[in-house]
C-alpha cells in the first residue's frame, strides 16, 4: 500500500512500487492534465511538482512521491488565477495544447527560483519542454508577463 | 488548375446547398490535404468539453447552431481543433451574423457526416489542407445570419412589427421605434416554427465586427488548468489499458509471444495476437509495458530485412530518369535549353519524416456485440466511421466516433490506422479499453512524409537570363493511395503542387511527375504542408541558384519573373523592406529570402543565419509577411505562421527518418530531434490588409521556412543545400 498526497488529497493505493508516478497520476486517480509525451524525461509533457521541485513524472517512480506533496496542473490554482495560467490565456500561449500543463509547472518552479528571469534563464529552465506547436516565443512572453504580474503583488 | 477542377467535381457530387456550393467554387482554392481537421466533441468557451449533440434545444435552423429557452447559444464545429486556431475562428463566423456573445457560446465537436459536415473544399468531412477558414467563410456566417433572421422574424410576429425595423444585437432582438426587447432565449419556439429562409444577406466587410479584429482563443483556459480532453484522457468505468508492438520490421509478422510470462506479470489480463502486431491489456498502462518486456515477441522479419534508406534513395533515382505524366507543358523547354547557352542542373532530395505529435497515436474503444464506440481525436470522423463499419461489419448507428480535440495533427491525424488497429484488438477485449502507442511505436510506425527526388533543370542566354525550366518530381503519391479518384491523366495533383503552378514566369516549361513507391510496408501520408512544402523547396532553391549564376540579387531575380503575381510581388517587396533586405552582415553571416504561394495565401520569408566554422546553422531572425486574404483572426495568423517557422526549423535542421534492415532507425526524440525553446530565431510576423477571399494559414509557414534557411546559408557560405535535412558537408 502506497499513500500518497496529491493537490493536498491524501490517496491509498495498491501498485508496484516501480510504477512511474505519471501512470498513477492518469491511470489510478484521473488526473489526465499531466501528459504522456515521450516516456524517458525527453519531453517535459509530464512535469509535476514534488515538495515544490519539478519532475518528470514519467521516470519517476511512485515511492519517490510517497509521503511527499505532489502538484499536478489540476493543483496549480482552483480558478486559472495563478498568474502563469492568466499570463497563458493573455498571450494566447497553447496551440494543441497537449504540452503546456508542462510548460507551466516547470515556469512555475522557474519563477519560484527567479522571480524576474531573462530571455537566458528561460531558455535554460525551459529547454526540456518540447513543444511541436512552436508555441516558444509566447511561451517566454507569457513568463516575462507572469514575473510582472507577480512583482506587482499578483501571487498567490 | 487541376486540383480546383477535381474538388469542384467532387462538390458537384455533395448535395451541398446551392448558396455555397457557388460561394465556395469562387474561392481561389489549391487545396491540397496536409494540416488540420474536424470532429465531434464539446468545447464550451471555458474550456469544458462534453460529448457531441448531448442536448436537444428547440432551436436549431442548421447543423452548425443550436439555441435553447434559457438562450444559451452551441455551435458544432465542422472542424477539429488541433492548434491551428478554428475552435475560435469558426464561432467567430457563426457569431458575427448572429450577433452573440462569442465568449458565452459552447462549442462542440461535430458527430461524424461527411455530407453535413463536408469540407466543400475537399468532399469530405475533414480537417486538412489548411481549409478551415476556406471552406466555411460563407457557410457559416450563412448559417449564423440564417438563425438571426428567423428569430428577428419570430420578434416582428410577436410585436406585430415590421421586420425590417427590428436588429439584433448581443442575443436580444431589439424593435427600433419603440425599444421593445426579447431576447433569444425567449423567442426559440416561436422561431423553430418558421421556414427556414433560403436567401440572407450577409454583412459587407465594412460592417464586421469580430471578423479582422483579433480575439482570444476561447480554448485556452481548458489547456492551462488539465481539463481540456485529448482522446488520450478518455476515461470510462472499467476501462482497460493496452500497449501495442507492432513488427519492427516493414512487412513483418508475428512468429510468438510467450503468453504465461506476460499474464504472469501483476495487472496483466490478456495478450491480443493480430498477425503483424501483439496487444498487451492490463489494468494500467505500466503493466502492459512490463507485460510487454515479459512477452517477448517474436517477429517473421518478412521480405524487407535488407531494406536501406540507400537502397530506397537509389530507386527513386532510378526512377527519375525515366519520363513521367506530364503536369505542365508551355513552349519547348527542351528544345530551348538544348538551344540555351550554358545549362544549369540540380537534383534536391527531401527525407521521409515523422508527424511526431506530442499526443501519440491512442484510441479508445468499446466493442458490445451491437455497437462499437470510439474515443479518439481525429482530422476525418467520417472516413473513421466508416473505416469501423468496414472492419466491425456494423451498420453506421452502431458506430459512433467521438471526437477529441487533437495534441496535433499536422497530417498524422488524417489517418485512421490506428483507430482500425485499436479496433481490431477491442474486439477480443471485454469492456472498453485505451490502445495507447508508446512514442517509440509512434515514430517506427508512422505513416511518413515521402522521401522525394527532384530533377530540375534551367537553359541559360547569353545574358544569363534564364530561358526555359524543366522539372522532373519523383516519390510516392499519397493521393494513390488515399483517394485514387483524385488523380487525373497519371498526375498526382498534390505532388506537383507549387511546381506545375510555380508563381514565376517562364515562357518554355516542363514539369513531369513519377510516382515510385517505397518498399511494401513504408506508408506515406501527408505532412504540414504536403506538396507545396515539397515544391516550395525545389523552386525556391533552384531560383535562387539561377539568380546566383546570374550574379543577381535574388530578391530582384523573382520580382522580374512575377510580373503576372502581384500578391506574390507584393509580399516579397513588404518582406525585403521590414527586414532591411541587402544590409551588409558580419562575416559567417547570411539571408535568404523565398516565397510560398499556395492554399490561397502568399507568404515572403527572410531568414538570417549564422554559419560557424565548424558547420554549425544557427537560424537567428525570421521576418515573415502574410498575405491570406480576409484575416478572420488575426493572431491567429501570427501565432501559425510562428508554429509553421519553428516546425519547418525542425525539420530543415534534424528531421529524418532513415530505415536500415527494414526498420526505422530513430526512436523517440532524442533522435528525432524537434527545435527546443533555447534554439528558436527571433520571429517577426507582418500581416498584410487585405480584402480578398480568405486563404488557408495552416501549413505555408513552413513550407516557405525551409528554402529561406538554406537559402541563406548560401548567402553565408556559398554553399548550397540540395538535401535535406541540412549537413554542411553535403552541401555544393
Amino acid at each position: 500500500m502506497i499513500s500518497l498526497k496529491v493537490n493536498g488529497k491524501e490517496y491509498e493505493m495498491e501498485v508496484s512500487p516501480d510504477t512511474p508516478l505519471l501512470w498513477v497520476i492518469r491511470e489510478n486517480l484521473g488526473l489526465t492534465g499531466t501528459k504522456y509525451g515521450c516516456g524517458m524525461a525527453q519531453c517535459g509533457a509530464c512535469t509535476v511538482h514534488i515538495n515544490g521541485e519539478a519532475v518528470r513524472s514519467c521516470v519517476t517512480p511512485v515511492t519517490r512521491a510517497a509521503g511527499q506533496e505532489v502538484t499536478t496542473i489540476e493543483g496549480l490554482s482552483p480558478d486559472l488565477s495563478h498568474p502563469l495560467q492568466r499570463a497563458w490565456i493573455a498571450e494566447d500561449v497553447p496551440q494543441c495544447g497537449y504540452c503546456q500543463s508542462g510548460q507551466i509547472m516547470a515556469a512555475a518552479v522557474l519563477l519560484r527560483e527567479k522571480p524576474r528571469p531573462t530571455d537566458e534563464d528561460i531558455d535554460r529552465a525551459m529547454a526540456g519542454n518540447l513543444c511541436r506547436c512552436g508555441t516558444y516565443p509566447r511561451i517566454r512572453k507569457a513568463i516575462h508577463r507572469a514575473a510582472r504580474m507577480m512583482a506587482k503583488g499578483g501571487a498567490k | 488548375m487541376s486540383t480546383l477542377e477535381m474538388k469542384s467535381r467532387m462538390i458537384e457530387n455533395q448535395d451541398a446547398v446551392s448558396f455555397t456550393r457557388r460561394a465556395f467554387l469562387k474561392l481561389t482554392a489549391t487545396a491540397a490535404i496536409g494540416g488540420g481537421l474536424m470532429l465531434g466533441f464539446g468545447l464550451p468557451a471555458r474550456g469544458e468539453v462534453r460529448d457531441s449533440l448531448t442536448t436537444n434545444a428547440p432551436f436549431a435552423p442548421n447543423a452548425f447552431l443550436r439555441i435553447d429557452r434559457a438562450g444559451k447559444v452551441t455551435f458544432v464545429m465542422p472542424m477539429i481543433e488541433m492548434g491551428q486556431g478554428t475552435y475560435t475562428s469558426l464561432p467567430m463566423l457563426i457569431a458575427e451574423e448572429l450577433e452573440v456573445d462569442i465568449d458565452k457560446v459552447v462549442i462542440e465537436h461535430s458527430p461524424p457526416d461527411d455530407k453535413v459536415y463536408v469540407n466543400r473544399l475537399i468532399g469530405v468531412q475533414m480537417t486538412g489542407g489548411s481549409t478551415a477558414i476556406r471552406a466555411t467563410y460563407v457557410p457559416l456566417r450563412h448559417a449564423g445570419a440564417t438563425a438571426r433572421v428567423m428569430l428577428v422574424t419570430a420578434a416582428a410576429k410577436r410585436w406585430n412589427v415590421d421586420p425590417s425595423r427590428c436588429h439584433a444585437k448581443n442575443g436580444v432582438v431589439v424593435h427600433g421605434p419603440t425599444g421593445g426587447r426579447l431576447d433569444y432565449g425567449s423567442l426559440v419556439d416561436d422561431a423553430a416554427k418558421l421556414p427556414v429562409p433560403d436567401n440572407v444577406t450577409l454583412k459587407a466587410s465594412a460592417e464586421f465586427k469580430l471578423i479582422g479584429t483579433p480575439h482570444r482563443r476561447l480554448d485556452t483556459a481548458g489547456k492551462v488548468d488539465g481539463s481540456a480532453k485529448f482522446g488520450i484522457d478518455s476515461r470510462l468505468p472499467g476501462m482497460k489499458f493496452a500497449v501495442v508492438a507492432i513488427s519492427p520490421t516493414f512487412g513483418g509478422k508475428l512468429v510468438s509471444v510467450d503468453e504465461a510470462k506476460a499474464k504472469a506479470m501483476k495487472g496483466v489480463s490478456q495478450v491480443v495476437r493480430l498477425d503483424d502486431a501483439v496487444a498487451i491489456v492490463a489494468v494500467h498502462t505500466w503493466a502492459a509495458k512490463q507485460g510487454l518486456v515479459a512477452a517477448a515477441p517474436q517477429w517473421d522479419p518478412g521480405p524487407n530485412t535488407t531494406v536501406s534508406t540507400a537502397d530506397i534513395i537509389a530507386q527513386l533515382a532510378a526512377a527519375s530518369e525515366k519520363a513521367g505524366a506530364v503536369a505542365r507543358h508551355d513552349g519547348d523547354a527542351a528544345g530551348a535549353i538544348a538551344r540555351a547557352t550554358r545549362k544549369v542542373d540540380a537534383v534536391y532530395q527531401q527525407p521521409f519524416l515523422a508527424h511526431a505529435t506530442m499526443e501519440p497515436m491512442n484510441c479508445t474503444v468499446h466493442v458490445t456485440k451491437d455497437s462499437c464506440d470510439v474515443w479518439v481525436g481525429t482530422q476525418v470522423p467520417g472516413l473513421t466511421q466508416a473505416a469501423v463499419m468496414k472492419v466491425t461489419g456494423m451498420e453506421r448507428e452502431q458506430v459512433r466516433i467521438h471526437n477529441h480535440l487533437l495534441g496535433g495533427g499536422f497530417g498524422r491525424r488524417l489517418e485512421y490506422d490506428g483507430t482500425v488497429r485499436a479496433v481490431r484488438i477491442a474486439q477480443r477485449v471485454e469492456g472498453p479499453v485505451q490502445v495507447i502507442w508508446t512514442r517509440e511505436e509512434d515514430i517506427q510506425h508512422d505513416m511518413y512524409r515521402p522521401y522525394y527526388y527532384d530533377r530540375i533543370s534551367a537553359g541559360i542566354d547569353a545574358k544569363g537570363k534564364a530561358v526555359a525550366w524543366s522539372h522532373r518530381i519523383t516519390g510516392s503519391s499519397i493521393i494513390a493511395r488515399y483517394n485514387p479518384a483524385w488523380i487525373k491523366d497519371g498526375i498526382d495533383p498534390d505532388a506537383v503542387e507549387n511546381s506545375a503552378n510555380l508563381p514565376y514566369a517562364f515562357k518554355d516549361i516542363h514539369v513531369e511527375w513519377v510516382a515510385q513507391e517505397p518498399p511494401t510496408g513504408i506508408q506515406t501520408s501527408w505532412w504540414r504542408g504536403v506538396g507545396i512544402t515539397r515544391g516550395t523547396f525545389v523552386v525556391e532553391s533552384f531560383i535562387d541558384e539561377l539568380a546566383a549564376n546570374a550574379k543577381q540579387d535574388p530578391l530582384a531575380y523573382r520580382l522580374a519573373l512575377l510580373d503576372k503575381n502581384p500578391r506574390a510581388k507584393s509580399v516579397l517587396q513588404i518582406v525585403a523592406k521590414r527586414s532591411g533586405w541587402g544590409k551588409k552582415l558580419p562575416a559567417g553571416n547570411g539571408r535568404g529570402i523565398a516565397l510560398c504561394t499556395g492554399f490561397g495565401s502568399f507568404i515572403a520569408q527572410v531568414v538570417q543565419v549564422t554559419v560557424d566554422a565548424k558547420g554549425a546553422v544557427k537560424p537567428t531572425h525570421v521576418w515573415c509577411v502574410v498575405d491570406c486574404g480576409i484575416a478572420v483572426n488575426p493572431d491567429t495568423i501570427s501565432a501559425q505562421m510562428e508554429s509553421g517557422i519553428i516546425f519547418g526549423l525542425s525539420a530543415a535542421l534534424y528531421g529524418e527518418i532513415t530505415i536500415k534492415d527494414g526498420r526505422v532507425e530513430q526512436t523517440n526524440f532524442g533522435d528525432y530531434r524537434v527545435l527546443r525553446i533555447n534554439e528558436i530565431p527571433q520571429i517577426k510576423v507582418h500581416l498584410v490588409k487585405s480584402t480578398e477571399a480568405p486563404g488557408g494559414i495552416g501549413e505555408p509557414g513552413t513550407s516557405c521556412l525551409m528554402p529561406a534557411l538554406t537559402n541563406a546559408i548560401y548567402a553565408a557560405t556559398g554553399k548550397r543545400i540540395r538535401k535535406l535535412p541540412i549537413r554542411m558537408e553535403e552541401a555544393v
